[in-house]
């Protein structure tokens, strides 16, 4: 494969599926360079290339990561809802069984680390766990196969050129996601927080903490270099967890494009031994982002 | 690798899932799975219970046999000594009535040899009488050596 196509194919693998609005008066191009068209007013589309969906800003949609992230959270709902349909006292048969298993062991885990009470950690804590994981377990499909039949289904009967059809099916090797996510848990951090300490307890500890003093005038001098040091603290952990999991997806779902651009054909030789590895890194990467958001509510409910 | 409305996209997913498995999977997968821990527990309880009662329950089996087993062999001592005591009384039964039967058979006798003595003496009597009359030739008055001749016949 020669080098410019192997970049464009890694390239092509790495765009996501990309429905915006384009701004009135932009010039499309095809991937020769040529102006296609100028739009006369601002237009929701698909993006044909990198440069649209960039352009597009913050009014555009990752369609073939909310579409997998969806999909694989509704059948990951649809399973635990015939479980809890069925769920007796009585003996479970081999599939409940499984489940249950599952359900336990996050059961063990909050209960390992949060000693508040609450009836949404368990439940969210559930639903991080598997979602991650089903979204992460995407990574050990072939990397052409799903793009590939999407293309060809995109092409024969919509009528697509095959460069705009980006198709990436590992919703977690998309920051949008895992920092949706993440953000999110910061979001119950913060509701957590003001629960358990009432809205001055949240806003006492962003402005009299790390720094504490019981002189009243140097805790205004400290006031905002607390809160300066607080929000940044607030603020890493989404941002840490976010990017924890996107960065280890992302490299390993580089690792499989980069095999499959190299093997070609061949590519199973090198992507089976990297997906026996990447099995721990998938796992891993769910349990830690769950052990984590277990973590950050617990210290949001207790006292320092 | 472009940040847009996919974030709010996924939050609202994120948000759609946790609230289902909070509202229908998480509450009675829980509740199921606490009374089954309970179900077990009882079970377990009740089968260290029902051990212990068969322990109960063996140990009482066991004791009753030997109480059983102590008061067949004290029925059977009594009725062996029952059965001696029968042997002996008759034994003693069969002793006196032998000794009864000594003393009639001795006394029968003893009659027969007075009865015999007293025939014997009348006729020695009556052989001395008349051997006295063939030797005096005379009649010997009977009634006048009557307390002679019964002296005599005493003195045989």
């Amino acid at each position: 494969m020669a080098a410019s196509s192997a970049s464009e194919y890694i390239k092509h693998h790495l765009g996501n599926l990309t429905y915006g609005r384009l701004p009135e008066g932009y010039e499309r191009l095809d991937h020769h360079g040529d102006v296609v068209e100028t739009l006369q007013t601002s237009t929701w589309t698909f993006a044909h290339n990198g440069q649209e969906a960039a352009d597009m800003g913050f009014m555009a949609f990752h369609v073939d990561s909310l579409a997998w992230a969806g999909g694989l959270g509704i059948i990951m709902c649809l399973l635990f809802w015939l479980v809890a349909r069925k769920a007796t006292a009585g003996v479970p048969t081999g599939f409940m069984n499984f489940m249950e298993s599952i359900i336990e062991f996050v059961d063990n885990q909050v209960r390992d680390t949060f000693h508040g009470k609450s009836k949404l950690i368990a439940p969210l804590s559930l639903v991080i766990f598997c979602w991650v994981f089903l979204m992460n377990l995407m990574d050990l499909i072939p990397v052409d196969l799903f793009p590939k039949l999407f293309e060809w289904t995109m092409v024969t009967f919509f009528g697509w050129d095959a460069h705009q059809a980006y198709f990436k099916i590992v919703p977690t090797t998309d920051p949008n996601i895992t920092l949706a996510m993440s953000f999110s848990v910061m979001l119950l951090i913060i509701g957590f927080t003001v629960k358990a300490k009432g809205f001055g307890g949240f806003v006492g500890e962003l402005a009299f903490k790390p720094f504490e003093t019981d002189n009243i005038v140097l805790k205004l001098l400290l006031l905002p270099v607390n809160l300066v040091l607080e929000t940044i603290s607030l603020l890493s952990k989404p941002v840490s967890l976010g990017l924890r999991l996107f960065g280890n997806m992302y490299a390993g779902e580089f690792v499989f494009i980069l095999v499959a651009a190299m093997m070609g054909t061949w590519q199973f030789i090198g992507a089976w031994p990297w997906a026996v590895f990447h099995i721990l890194v998938i796992t891993l990467q769910a349990f830690i982002f769950m052990v984590l958001t277990i973590v950050y509510l617990s210290m949001a409910v207790e006292e320092h | 690798m472009n940040i847009n409305a996919t974030l709010i996209g996924q939050a609202i997913w994120f948000a759609l899932f946790v609230i289902f498995c909070m509202k229908f999977v998480w509450p009675p997968i829980s509740k199921a799975l606490e009374e089954r821990k309970q179900k077990i527990a009882e079970g377990l309880s009740a089968a260290d219970r029902a051990e212990r009662d068969l322990v109960l329950a063996q140990e009482k089996a066991s004791s009753n046999l030997k109480e059983a087993k102590e008061k067949a062999s004290e029925i059977i001592e009594q009725a062996n000594k029952r059965a001696n005591q029968i042997v002996e009384e008759a034994k003693d039964q069969a002793r006196t009535e032998g000794e009864r039967l000594i003393e009639k058979a001795q006394s029968e006798i003893d009659q027969e040899i007075n009865r015999a003595r007293e025939e014997l003496r009348k006729e020695v009597s009556a052989l001395a009488l008349s051997g006295a009359e063939q030797v005096l030739g005379r009649e010997v008055n009977r009634d006048a050596h009557k307390q002679l001749l019964d002296d005599l016949a005493a003195q045989l």
